[in-house]
């Protein structure tokens, strides 16, 4: 048993701390406000092989494993959520995919421009009427002519309307019992973009709706073998939960930075709050659920690098991070009084980022599904 | 073209600093960081490296073995290797024995430029350059806010109280950069990745030819007597923070005729 990270993964947790607090800090509640798009990160990001981390490099990727990349997550959402979902859906979702399923051709084709984050990939499995119950999925794809010809739509898909956005790879029905992932690239007629939806968190991230209208999609777009797409997407999102967990924790040791630095320059009855015991208490308990959290994230990260099973593992670090994440940064914010309450301070953003971690990538019900079924319940 | 980097590592700047009251030395058993200053001199030997299209660059590093961790960092930014004088014997060397030490470990590299940060994070001495510059009876140029290589010779536009030197000195020489003269990078994901692949080698003062009485505290020139909190200023008057403050520092200096 050895609880050290490598040297490696501690310079990567100082560069990424470093990068997060000079580069991102400054900016983050202005990208929020504005609801913009982070560009230049995205571009600095890349610059630093954080859009490809778990890519090889052989496809343009950093060659990084999966414990790196829920560090470089986790780090990142300390400081915004907005700029980490973004690396995490196009990594996990956008591009991961490709990497799994796609042939070698397909991945010769996408994934430098992917990996190395020139270009941002989405991943559309969410539709109106197919949330939870992601199978229920209605958007049908017909083969006619050598083209898949894509109708239907799909809702809250993070990363598919940028100016850099590639591609969405989205999720159809190719026959009556039979779902298939394709590939959609941006521009393609037919294919249909929303203006960005308006959100209370993550609100420098893309999120868009799809539609497609009898939208071409060339037949070599298909991803893996027809009617795979059930089973692929379900291993998407077995993978994606570990950098929605990193984000958790991540979030939640953000909140709990800012509030201890916060009790103890704030001073009531005329001494630091810090010196109360309830604000003791309530770090002390935030301390002790991070510390938690951070295990279970990592255990999962380290099992997938294994290549062992780890599918129970990443859903009750997701469900568990989620949790926490929402009780530690409302102490937080309770920490900072009024003060927490307005714009200009960071935790009234962490606490509006929060909620969705409980919601995207698989509901906190949806992880408590798929852990019992790990019970063989 | 090889170029030589000096990188020392300091006490991280949110650490608070502490002389062991024992030792009379700097505590540095804390968290530790690449002395940012030579974040800078490391960053401009790679852009002359990627400018010039070929070269070496060298860190090279004078502290206890921990600090390989700083040495590995400055790998991963982009030196190609890195050289570590690390020996107990090395525990009080001032500036005389480092300066001594760092010569020996620069001369063997034979390098055409040797560049260092202005000053260590730490001490802030801004001297070891110039020691070194008379070890190794190079010219050498500080405060550099900008460097030109030509044919054989580097142009520096030195930073002053009141503008700019333009100086030229011809190669080898020693140049200490300021923080203004780039943006370091950030090691790529990658680089952090193919540190642990590139040379690092571990010297120890014999390997240089040092004796016992060059280096450590037999060999050094500075001896510290004791120390003691600066005394304080007895006139001086403290103003509190109460609403009225302003107004009585308009009041204290309006009294002593200063405004
Ligand atoms: C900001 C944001 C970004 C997103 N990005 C993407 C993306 O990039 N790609 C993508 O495909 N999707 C994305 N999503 C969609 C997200 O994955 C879904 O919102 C999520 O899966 C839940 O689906 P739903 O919203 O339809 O909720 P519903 O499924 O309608 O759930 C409503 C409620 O019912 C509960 N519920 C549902 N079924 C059960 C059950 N069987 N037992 C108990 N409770 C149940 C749920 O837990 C939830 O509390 C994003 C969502 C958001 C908000
Ligand atoms: C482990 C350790 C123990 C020490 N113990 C003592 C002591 O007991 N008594 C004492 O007087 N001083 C001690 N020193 C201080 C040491 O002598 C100083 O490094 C030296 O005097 C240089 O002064 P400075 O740090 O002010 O460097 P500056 O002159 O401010 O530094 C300028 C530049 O010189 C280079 N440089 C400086 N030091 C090093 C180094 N070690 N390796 C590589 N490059 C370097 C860097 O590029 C730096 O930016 C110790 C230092 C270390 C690392």
């Amino acid at each position: 048993m050895d609880f050290d990270l490598s040297d490696e993964h501690e310079l990567l947790r100082t560069t990424v701390r470093a990068f997060a607090q000079e580069r991102i800090a400054p900016v983050a509640e202005e990208l929020d406000r504005e609801h913009r798009f982070p560009y230049e990160l995205v571009a600095e990001l890349a610059e630093l092989g954080l859009m490809g981390i778990p890519i090889p490099e052989e496809y343009g990727g950093a060659g990084g494993d999966t414990l790196s990349y829920a560090i470089a997550i986790e780090e990142l959402t300390r400081v915004d959520s907005s700029v980490a979902i973004t690396v995490a859906a196009h990594t996990s979702l956008g591009t991961m995919p490709f990497l799994l399923f796609g042939s070698e051709e397909q991945k010769r084709e996408w994934l430098p421009e992917l990996a190395s984050g020139r270009r941002l990939a989405a991943f559309g499995l969410t539709e109106p009427g197919a949330g939870s119950d992601a199978g229920a999925t209605r958007t049908h794809a017909e083969l006619r002519d050598g083209e898949w010809i894509v109708n239907g739509s799909k809702i809250f898909i993070t990363n598919a309307g940028t100016d850099i956005s590639a591609c969405v790879t989205i999720t159809a029905r190719t026959g009556d019992d039979e779902i298939s992932n394709l590939i959609v690239r941006n521009g393609s007629p037919g294919y249909e973009i929303s203006t960005p939806m308006r959100k209370m968190g993550w609100r420098a991230s893309d999120t868009r709706e799809l539609s497609f209208r009898d939208c071409a999609v060339p037949e070599g777009n298909l991803l893996g073998p027809r009617g795979a797409g059930f089973k692929q997407f379900l291993e998407i999102l077995d993978g994606g939960r570990i950098s929605v967990a990193a984000m958790g924790l991540g979030l939640a040791q953000g909140a709990y930075d800012l509030a201890l630095a916060y009790s103890r320059e704030r001073e009531q009855f005329g001494r630091p709050i810090a010196r109360f015991q309830a604000i003791q208490f309530a770090l002390a308990d935030m301390a002790t659920e991070i510390e938690a959290a951070r295990g279970l994230v990592y255990k999962a990260a380290w099992l997938k690098d294994q290549v062992r099973p780890f599918a129970r593992e990443s859903a009750i670090a997701k469900l568990y991070t989620g949790e926490v994440s929402k009780r530690v940064v409302d102490r937080a914010l309770q920490i900072h009084g009024g003060y927490g309450f307005m714009d200009e301070y960071a935790i009234s953003r962490l606490y509006r980022d929060q909620k969705v971690l409980e919601i995207g990538e698989g509901t906190n019900e949806i992880q408590r599904m798929v852990i019992a079924r790990h019970l063989g319940l | 073209m090889r170029l030589a980097v000096c990188v020392k590592e300091v006490p991280e700047a949110s650490a608070r600093t502490r002389i062991d009251p024992g030792t009379l030395r700097l505590d540095r058993g804390g968290a530790a960081t690449l002395n940012p200053f030579d974040a800078h001199a490391l960053e401009e030997a790679l852009r002359i490296k990627e400018r010039t299209g070929e070269g070496e660059v060298v860190a090279v590093m004078m502290a206890p073995l921990p600090a390989a961790d700083s040495l590995r960092k400055a790998l991963a930014i982009g030196a190609d290797r890195a050289v570590h004088v690390a020996d107990d014997a090395l525990a009080g060397s001032d500036l005389v024995a480092t300066a001594r030490t760092l010569a020996k470990a620069v001369e063997r590299e034979e390098p055409d430029l040797i560049l260092l940060g202005q000053q260590g994070g730490d001490s802030d001495g801004a001297v070891l350059w110039s020691a070194l510059a008379d070890l190794l009876r190079l010219p050498v140029v500080s405060q550099a806010a900008s460097l030109e290589l030509a044919e054989g010779k580097v142009a520096v536009k030195r930073q002053t109280e009141y503008g700019y030197d333009l100086i030229e000195a011809p190669l080898p020489c020693i140049v200490a950069v300021s923080d203004a003269i780039n943006e370091p990078r950030y090691p790529s994901l990658k680089g952090i990745m193919g540190a642990k692949k590139k040379p690092h080698e571990t010297l120890n003062a014999a390997d240089l030819g040092l004796g016992a009485d060059e280096i450590g505290e037999a060999g050094s020139r500075t001896e510290v007597y004791a120390l003691a909190d600066p005394p304080s200023r007895g006139d001086s008057v403290r103003i509190e923070g109460d609403g009225a403050a302003a107004e009585k520092v308009v009041e204290y200096l309006t009294e002593r005729k200063l405004i």
